[in-house]
């Protein structure tokens, strides 16, 4: 027999070895890529599945699910308006308390906070997103409440109580209690992700304005602040995503009343605290479906809101993960 | 440098130097403001938490009648360690294997885009939707509250998380190992499991601690999964009772026996949560 030559062991290990590693290769493509589909097949029976459950309510009420103020499951009659009012108004309250103290917190950590205090304040903001919900409604429930019904409530009443939305009497568990809750709950999210833009804006531009003589403050507004708008935008519209969908906290505080009322020292419902307290007592497949329905709703403004908030951060910094500390 | 600089060529007229001092100090009140709930809410649940804590809290069920002292919460830490435990065996070898694909194999291919938006729109989703979602596939299909369908509601949370942060962990990992592995004559799939993802290994458990974390004190998701239990249940086909579920419920009571329980179970729970946090925040400095 010929002794093999160099040749032929060169062909034998390519061949061996090209049918290993392609085998092994394939293989590990194959099952990797399999688990990445599952994410879209997930999200994918996300949609379908609750378009199913809602589907009874769809095809009874149709678009009068969305008119009515009507809800009452012994009559199995259903209508959203007021969780809808409730979603949307304590919502953008809670942007209107916390956006200023988001940019500030952002601005402070980013231009102005010198460096060996940005780490650990950074750590803290963060911290305040980690706390879970059902905490800070306890906390909501046992201290917030309270305070705001004897320190706050009676103040705004004196100054505000002319405008219809700060009247009549509370007992804390109201509307307001509610926004405030949320704008603790929303502050990180905005807080860190400006700061992330702030950022990455190109250092050249404050030094650019720093150079001409601006003070820190009029660096930031002039030269900063306008290239990095959308950005912030994104981040505003991130927190709103959070706020719309949080449940526990606001549930625990917001004094869930089916009515839709103009003063903020009522109780109130969202869409989300409205799941939250019937769907597990649920009394027939309608009712059901009709709670399946605002949850539908609710996917739906959510990743509405979180595809226009990501297209706008995305331009300034890079796109949006769930990043590490 | 540019700042002193300025300071010497230029002297700023007052009201301009007045205006810069009052935005900063606005800036600098901000942040004490956001500040002031987390001391806040960490002050009353360790105020209220240590004198509520005893050893019957973690040995006795939550079954004892709410006007009697002595209940206890073991059910609900048995619960929640069964369903965190099944999310993390459902939630991380899927995120990881994903991530694993999007960043070394998929990468700007049509297909990965695809994965990396669902991720991104996944992490967008109300909790309490992915609990809707669970109960139409599992609950009203057994026909009861079960630990698994709680479970599963708390991986499909988890698993953007995990997904996203072992792409961006990997993505870390300088090509020079990957190249060295592979003109080695490794094959692919060793390159990547005994050197890539062995060098991101410590960035991958900061993620997967902090998605941990975040799940441990998910509420919306188990009411109508995992539901509640009075008593210790270490069935997954059983409704269990967990902390946070049962937090909620012992907080709205009327009786302050058990609003004492609920703010014991919020000590433990938030401190499990800081712990995971500042660990992984460890992790990642000594990586550093």
């Amino acid at each position: 027999m010929k002794r093999p030559d160099a040749h032929d062991t060169e062909v034998a290990i390519r061949r061996r070895s090209s049918l290993d590693v392609n085998l092994g290769d394939r293989t590990f493509r194959l099952v990797t890529a399999a688990f990445a589909a599952g994410a879209v097949v997930i999200l994918a029976s996300i949609v379908v599945q609750l378009f199913q459950g809602a589907w009874p309510s769809i095809a009874r009420f149709g678009a009068g699910f969305l008119t009515s103020s009507d809800w009452d499951p012994v009559h199995d009659k259903y209508g959203a308006v007021p969780f809808l009012y409730g979603t949307v108004m304590s919502s953008l309250v809670a942007l209107m308390i916390t956006v200023p103290i988001a940019f500030g917190v952002a601005i402070f950590l980013s231009e102005l906070a010198p460096p060996w205090i940005r780490g650990p304040l950074g750590f803290m903001v963060e911290l305040l997103a980690a706390i879970p919900s059902v905490v800070y409604g306890l906390w909501g429930i046992f201290v917030l409440a309270p305070f705001m019904r004897s320190d706050v409530d009676p103040i705004l009443r004196t100054l505000f109580g002319w405008t219809g939305f700060f009247s009549g009497p509370t007992n804390g568990h109201d509307m307001l209690t509610g926004a405030v809750i949320l704008s603790i709950m929303i502050l990180p999210t905005i807080a860190s992700i400006s700061r992330d833009v702030l950022r990455a804006a190109p250092p050249t531009l404050r030094e650019g304005a720093l150079a001409l003589g601006a003070t820190r403050w009029e660096a930031v507004r002039t030269a900063v602040l306008p290239y990095v708008r959308s950005g912030l935008v994104g981040a505003v519209l991130l927190g709103l995503g959070r706020a719309l969908g949080e449940t526990m906290a606001i549930t625990m505080v917001i004094g869930n009343s089916d009515r839709a009322h103009q003063s903020l020292f009522q109780g109130a419902q969202t869409m989300a605290s409205k799941i939250a307290n019937e769907y597990a007592e649920a009394s027939n497949d309608l009712h059901l479906a009709a709670l399946t329905e605002i949850g539908l709703l609710l996917l739906a403004v959510t990743l509405l809101f979180n595809l226009a908030a990501r297209i706008l951060v995305w331009k300034m910094r890079g796109p949006v993960g769930q990043r590490p500390v | 440098m540019s700042i002193a600089l300025a300071k010497q060529a230029t002297s700023i007229e007052p009201r301009r130097r007045i205006t810069d001092v009052v935005m900063r100090g606005l800036c600098v009140a901000a942040t004490v403001i956001a500040l002031i709930p987390l001391v806040a809410v960490l002050y009353y649940v360790a105020s209220k938490g240590v004198g509520a804590i005893s050893w019957e809290f973690f040995t006795h069920d939550s079954s004892t009648p709410p006007s009697e002292p002595g209940g206890g919460m073991s059910n609900a830490i048995v619960g929640s360690l069964m369903v965190v435990g099944l999310a993390c065996a459902m939630g991380i070898p899927v995120g990881v294997l994903t991530g694993v694909y999007l960043s070394e194999l998929g990468r700007d291919s049509m297909f990965a885009r695809t994965v990396r938006f669902t991720a991104d729109a996944m992490s967008g989703i109300p909790s309490i939707v992915i609990g809707v979602f669970t109960y139409t596939l599992i609950v009203l299909h057994q026909r009861h509250f079960s630990a698994l369908a709680g479970g599963v509601a708390l991986a499909i949370i988890m698993l953007p998380t995990v997904t996203r942060t072992t792409e961006e962990m990997l993505k870390l990992v300088p090509d020079s190992l990957r190249e060295a592995a592979l003109a080695l004559g490794v094959p692919r799939w060793k390159a990547i499991v005994t050197i890539v993802l062995r060098t991101a290994a410590p960035g991958i458990a900061t993620g997967v601690m902090l998605a941990i974390a975040r799940v441990a004190g998910e509420t919306a998701p188990l009411i109508f999964t995992a539901f509640g239990n009075p008593h210790v249940s270490t069935s997954l086909n059983q409704p269990v009772g967990t902390m946070p579920v049962l937090i909620f419920e012992d907080a709205k009571s009327p009786y302050d026996e058990l609003n004492r329980q609920a703010a014991a179970g919020a000590l433990v729970l938030v401190a499990f949560i800081l712990l995971l946090n500042i660990t992984a925040r460890l992790v990642v400095r000594r990586k550093k």
